[in-house]
């Protein structure tokens, strides 16, 4: 009887991508907790982000990867409306207009939506018409991926936008977009990029991130103090690191942002290399194993979905640390599965979900 | 089957790029790796070393400055605790609007306004200028409560220096004051930087500048970890303060205060000075001022009108004010006389009331002249005609000589700053001086006999000169501070235990002077003065001329008060074992014996006498009360 339940329970849990989301998940609450001054409200809230989003981790896994792209459809179209809805009347937060304000359900930031609902929707178009995939459907998919990007630029959030613009791009590279595509595309952009530049299509504070991160001296008080402050912290952590709840930098408050996009410089400070490289172990061993949940994938849709995610982790990962190592521009991206936030908490568990449906659901399409 | 085909070639496709994918981000990943190593090992001590900066702030110490006594330990300098209104001018952008606001918090005046804006004129720079101290508790109270309506306000605990005893001695003890930039670069140039980090604060003028190496001690240093916002979480280390050494004066302030209120209003100079020591029993300079307006930046009204008084209150008259010393020079010369063998003791000379020479006429101060005078004599009645033969007779560089070994002329070495040389006239003197007529003429020599004419000496030379003789020509160094103690050891150590030299005298020459001195007492021009004294004296009255009347009749009540001549004394007591040995002098005195020796003889009538000495501190002690 108690094996019955138990294997009802974990029937579609991929044992392996759980434990190391659950590792990574934890060393995240002590890191937090020494980010948080040794206070525990932090991680208790945390905490209980943390078991919600396990319990919608557990139910999307226990949907199959056919019901999911289902979802597809609709979760674009209310992520569009909503951020045409932000465009009209959202709320200004420090000069930015990105959140909505719904009744009932409070603020929302619906850019959040798009970064899973751009790569189910085109999961699931390209599924739609697999085997007969021609240029005229990734001219499609691409416009789907243009139109939230264009409108989460405008609130402005070039940070979410490309990583929204990026979950689509990887999609579109799964599905077998072809090179000489990518390649013109990649010189278009770096011509945009430019051409905006130039021509002061960029906010002010966009520009000073991208030179701030080339140079993090030139503004020591702002942007520049951040990059400058981690990359301190990170470096006074030496081979082994201060110890944990050790980090002056972190302590004293030196360290800006340290709970949320900033809090792989305690990590940094407090475990030295040695954990550092053993925290980039570990999401090497999360994505490895999200890739070959893509490549023994039955379906497109399931090949296309996974293999996504997987790079969105890493995207997430890569931008997050590369940032506050001073390697990227300043970008508001958390650190998956450890930065203190119920958001993107929320929307990296659906997608572990996800992941684990794909997983799981295998002999149900194959047989 | 060609659609299976198809499937699988669609999955290697796919997988194919997968794995250039993890090929990509294996790749990020090294370059994440390599720059976490860069930073952690290949960098960190250059970042463990900004971290520490960050968190590590040292925090100056601040050493109590050295308690002031007398030599009987009366304090005349302390220091007080007390709340500060400070106002960092770098954080506040409307100063006006602040003070206004403060104004209805605590009571500050037009004169702490004043005396606010003339600080900050001085030190734009400053990140703290106290607007007013001593605060209430009340007042703390209130300003604390607003403080986060008043940005760059703070309230700070500082130790201030008061001077108790307000004018009295106020140019022996002289005043601190902020640290100005002249003598902020100085410090850096003497490489003190350190001892005095964290200092506001220096000896801007009398013991409080010479002894500012004693006094000021030196600063200590707490390492203490701080946050972000500066806010101290724990001290790390601590190097203490070391205190500033007390010192105690050789001035009895009981005799000083006598002295100054015998004054009265007059102006003037007063040393008296233990000869066997040379320890200074009381230093008067008046008029005088209050040092404590000078304590946190003194405002403009005060000082432009110490600046501007024609009294020169801030004149150090004692070792800045050169006067010919009239006929207190005459003991002196007739030392002079008899060591170079010019006179003797019992030799006479007849004084018919003039002295002529050459074209020149010389009167005599007494009409008719003194008649038969020898040389005690000649000092008992201050007999002129006796010093004009003896002026043309000498050679007046063996003369100035002699009286360099008595101080005049020359520094005596005291240890407070600004201290004069005065003239000692000499041929060399008088060739440099006067290029237009070089020559030290007979004349001149005549009046310089009388102590008239190019001689001018401080008055503190004159005592110099007088404890000197009373010593018998053992010479001690004059000084103000007879014991440095140190805080720590509880150790003192005299400042001049030894005397400087000794003047080669015969005794019965020096006998033969102090016989005309104590005449002078006895029954000479300060008789009248000293009749009824308890103890015995000598001494000898002086005026000197403030205004050549060549000829003419100098009536006192018709010359203008500041062209009157200027009285002087010199005495000292008793005449065996002498104990006290005085100069004084009054700025347009008049007569020596009428305006200098009365207040010499109430200085001597109180040193004498401790139920005097001792009222005087009474008087003192009654008048805080009723304040």
């Amino acid at each position: 009887m108690i094996q019955v339940i138990w294997n009802k329970l974990t029937d579609h849990i991929d044992p392996i991508l759980f434990a190391l989301v659950t590792i990574i998940t934890v060393l995240g609450l002590l890191v937090l907790y020494s980010a948080a001054n040794e206070t525990m409200s932090r991680v208790v809230s945390q905490s209980q982000k943390v078991v919600i989003a396990v319990i919608i981790m557990f139910v999307i896994a226990n949907l199959s990867p056919s019901f999911i792209a289902r979802f597809a459809i609709p979760m674009y179209i209310a992520g569009i409306i909503l951020l045409l809805g932000v465009a009209l009347g959202g709320e200004v937060i420090k000069g930015a207009r990105r959140w909505l304000k719904l009744p009932l359900i409070g603020n929302i930031q619906p850019s959040e939506i798009m970064k899973l609902a751009v790569p189910l929707i085109l999961a699931w178009y390209f599924d739609k018409h697999e085997g007969a995939i021609s240029w005229k459907n990734f001219l499609v998919a691409g416009l789907l991926v243009a139109i939230p990007f264009a409108l989460i630029v405008r609130q402005p959030d070039l940070g979410t936008a490309l990583l929204v613009g990026a979950c689509g791009f990887f999609i579109l590279y799964l599905a077998g977009l072809d090179w000489r595509i990518m390649i013109g595309g990649a010189v278009v952009a770096a011509l945009a990029f430019a051409g905006a530049w130039e021509f002061n299509l960029l906010h002010d504070y966009q520009k000073e991130r991208v030179l701030t991160a080339f140079d993090p001296g030139r503004d020591s008080q702002d942007a520049g103090w951040h990059t400058i402050q981690a990359a301190i912290a990170i470096g006074s952590g030496g081979l082994v690191g201060k110890g944990w709840l050790a980090g002056t930098q972190t302590h004293l408050e030196f360290l800006p942002e340290k709970h949320t996009d900033f809090i792989v410089a305690v990590y940094g400070e407090e475990f030295g290399l040695i954990g550092a490289l053993l925290l980039f172990a570990l999401y090497i061993l999360l994505i490895g194993r999200c890739m070959l949940i893509a490549m023994r994938a039955q379906s497109l849709f399931g090949r296309l979905i996974a293999g996504t995610l997987g790079l969105m982790f890493f995207t997430y990962t890569f931008v997050n640390v590369g940032m506050v190592a001073g390697l990227l521009p300043v970008v508001g991206v958390p650190l998956p599965f450890v930065s203190f936030g119920g958001t993107a908490m929320m929307t990296l568990f659906v997608a572990v979900g996800i992941l684990m449906s794909v997983a799981t659901h295998r002999k149900l399409v194959g047989s | 089957m060609a659609e299976l085909r198809n499937r699988e070639q669609e999955v290697f496709w796919f997988q194919r790029r997968v794995f250039i994918a993890a090929a990509v981000m294996l790749a990020c990943f090294v370059l994440l790796a390599g720059r976490f190593a860069y930073l952690q090992v290949i960098k960190r001590e250059h970042f463990a070393a900004l971290a520490e900066a960050n968190r590590i702030d040292v925090q100056p110490e601040v050493p109590n400055r050295g308690i002031i006594t007398d030599r009987n330990g009366i304090v005349l300098v302390s220091n007080y605790s007390a709340y500060t209104l400070e106002l960092n001018p770098q954080k506040i952008e409307n100063i006006d609007a602040t003070i206004d606001r403060l104004a209805t918090l605590v009571d500050v005046t037009a004169r702490d306004r004043r005396r606010f804006k003339r600080l900050l004129e001085e030190f734009r720079s400053a990140e703290s200028l106290p607007l007013k101290s001593r605060l209430s508790d009340d007042e703390v109270a209130r300003v604390a409560a607003n403080r986060f309506q008043l940005p760059g306000v703070e309230i700070k605990a500082r130790l201030f220096r008061q001077y108790p005893m307000g004018e009295v001695a106020s140019h022996v003890i002289g005043y601190i004051g902020r640290i100005n930039q002249k003598e902020k670069e100085r410090i850096e140039e003497q490489g003190l930087a350190v001892e005095y980090k964290g200092s506001d604060y220096i000896g801007k003028s009398g013991i409080e500048l010479s002894y500012e190496k004693e006094l000021r001690g030196n600063s200590g240093a707490v390492e203490v970890e701080v946050d972000a916002s500066r806010r101290v979480m724990r001290q790390l280390s601590r190097k203490p303060s070391i205190p500033g050494n007390n010192l105690q004066l050789s001035l009895d302030i009981r005799l000083q205060k006598i002295a100054e209120e015998a004054f009265g209003d007059k102006r003037g100079a007063l040393i008296a000075i233990e000869p066997a020591t040379g320890d200074i029993l009381a230093f008067v300079s008046k008029p005088g001022y209050d040092p404590n307006l000078f304590v946190d930046g003194i405002d403009p009204q005060s000082w432009e009108a110490l600046r501007d008084s024609p009294d020169k209150p801030m004149l150090n008259r004692p070792i800045q004010g050169t006067y010919p010393p009239g006929s207190t020079y005459k003991p002196f010369m007739a030392l002079m006389a008899q060591e170079l063998g010019i006179r003797t003791a019992s030799q006479t000379i007849s004084d018919p009331g003039f002295f002529r020479l050459g074209g020149g006429y010389w009167r005599d101060d007494k009409a008719g002249g003194h008649g038969l005078v020898n040389l005690p004599r000649s000092i008992a009645v201050s007999c002129d005609t006796y010093y004009y033969l003896l002026g043309a007779e000498l050679d007046v560089d063996e003369w100035s000589k002699f009286m360099s070994q008595f101080g005049f002329g020359r520094k005596t070495g005291i240890d407070i700053e600004g201290e004069l040389a005065g003239i000692l006239p000499t041929r060399e003197w008088k060739a440099k001086r006067f290029p237009k007529d070089p020559k030290l003429h007979v004349g001149d020599q005549v009046s310089l006999a009388i102590g008239q004419g190019f001689n001018t000496f401080t008055p503190l030379q004159l005592a110099f000169a007088t404890a000197t003789l009373a010593n018998r020509g053992v010479a001690f160094k004059p000084h103000l501070v007879k014991r440095i103690q140190d805080v720590k050891t509880g150790e003192g150590r005299l400042t001049q235990p030894q005397p400087m030299y000794t003047i080669p005298l015969k005794a019965n020459h020096l006998d033969a002077v102090k016989e005309g001195l104590q005449g002078v007492v006895l029954e000479g021009t300060a008789a009248t003065v000293f009749k009824g004294a308890k103890y015995t004296s000598g001494g000898k009255t002086g005026t000197a001329q403030v205004f050549g009347l060549r000829g003419g009749e100098y009536v006192e009540s018709q010359v203008s008060e500041r062209l009157r001549d200027h009285a002087w004394y010199m005495a000292y007591a008793p005449l065996e074992t002498p104990q006290i040995a005085l100069a004084v002098f009054v700025e347009n005195g008049g007569f020596g014996a009428k305006a200098a020796a009365p207040i010499a003889r109430k200085v001597m009538d109180a040193f004498f006498d401790k139920s005097l000495l001792d009222a005087a501190m009474k008087t003192r002690a009654d008048a805080k009360v009723s304040q």
